[in-house]
């Protein structure tokens, strides 16, 4: 039999491999008949190539590290059926070139908050996002807003954990004392933010 | 463990379902079987709770559909020439076509049992289960399916 299993293995090592079109027709069909839970992209940016992540619900996770950093993340926060599908990321990523051409100052993008968990800080993120284009805050101006006005520390640690940086600008909160305190992708991501948006460090 | 995340599983057995699905139906109709595969693992993955053996899951559903297809083919109308040729691939397609023609025309889980075997080179074990028998059955059918193939081959 080995000389037929040698020539079947052989054989078998020429068919052909499944064609890309098939992976995007199996995609396009998977998200219209409402399988795909959760649609990855990769998109480029001034700060570096960035992965977007989104719901039915709207756009869940913008992040600094590829794909095969934060796709278990995604599974075991959200859901297993997480599939690169950038068609449906193409909203987000519009709204991000503009930003980073100076054109848009408001994200309008509807968010998935479900990667922060309820409570002080999702609240501390939803001040964060309040915060205008071109202006900045204090940790303890988003602990204040969030209810917590001595909760500094724990302040720094939910924007430190944000999972929408940029569309949620953590980056305009500084230090009281006007230092520039962390930034998740390096401080380096965050000074070049705070220049395109024109504010004098 | 738990499954890893759809796009990890799609990209790791991508290759292996095509191929057996181009050897058990033919290239034409394994466009279609691969979606139908897929499209139905998406739909059984919420519940599906164990890591374990994932290509041996994918394949039994491959498997699942690829006889779906060989029955819808042939309830089809044959043409009146009836010269319905076994599906003729485009000859860069596939390096063997006889050879695969040969393996199509053995009973299904044959047909499956010699690629996963020979080809994959998968335990009994996981054989068995795809094929939803004993360990036994799985190794008769790769016993049975290679000498038909050999007499055909041999001839």
């Amino acid at each position: 039999m080995n000389e037929l299993e040698t020539a079947l293995r052989a054989a078998a090592a020429t068919l052909p491999a499944p064609a890309p079109e098939l992976d995007r027709a199996l995609i396009e069909r998977a998200a219209g008949e409402g399988l795909v839970d959760v649609a990855y992209a990769t998109v480029d940016s001034p700060l570096g190539p960035l992965t977007l992540a989104g719901t039915e619900r709207g756009l869940a996770l913008l992040s600094y590290s590829p794909p095969e950093d934060v796709l278990e993340r995604l599974a075991e926060r959200l859901s297993r059926r997480v599939l690169e599908a950038p068609a449906r990321l193409d909203e987000a990523r519009r709204e991000l070139d503009e930003y980073f051409e100076g054109r848009r100052h408001d994200f309008d993008l509807p968010l998935d908050w479900s990667l922060t968990r309820d409570g002080f800080g999702r609240r501390v993120l939803k001040a964060t996002a309040a915060i205008p284009f071109g202006e900045v805050g204090t940790y303890t101006s988003v602990a204040t807003k969030a209810g917590s006005p001595r909760a500094v520390r724990a302040a720094g640690n939910a924007l430190g954990a944000n999972p929408l940086p940029v569309v949620v600008p953590c980056h305009r909160v500084l230090r009281s004392g006007g230092g520039l305190g962390g930034y998740t992708g390096g401080l380096d991501k965050k000074e070049q933010l705070l220049r395109l948006e024109g504010v004098v460090i | 463990m738990k499954p890893p995340p759809f796009q990890a599983l799609l990209d790791a057995h991508r290759t292996d379902v095509y191929r057996f699905l181009v050897a058990s139906v033919g290239p034409t109709d394994a466009d279609d079987c691969f979606q139908e595969t897929w499209i139905a693992a998406l739909r059984a993955y919420p519940r599906l709770k164990s890591a374990d053996n994932l290509r041996g899951w994918l394949l039994r559903i491959a498997q699942h559909k690829a006889i779906d297809s060989h029955r819808a083919r042939s309830r089809r109308p044959r043409p009146a020439s009836d010269s319905l040729p076994e599906q003729t691939a485009p000859a860069e397609a596939d390096g063997r076509p006889e050879l695969w023609a040969a393996v199509r025309k053995l009973p299904e889980k044959q047909r499956a049992a010699v690629f996963c075997r020979s080809v994959l080179g998968m335990p009994y074990a996981e054989l068995a289960k795809l094929l939803e028998s004993s360990q036994d059955a799985a190794r008769r059918n790769v016993y049975e399916g290679l000498k038909t193939l050999r007499e055909e081959w041999t001839r």
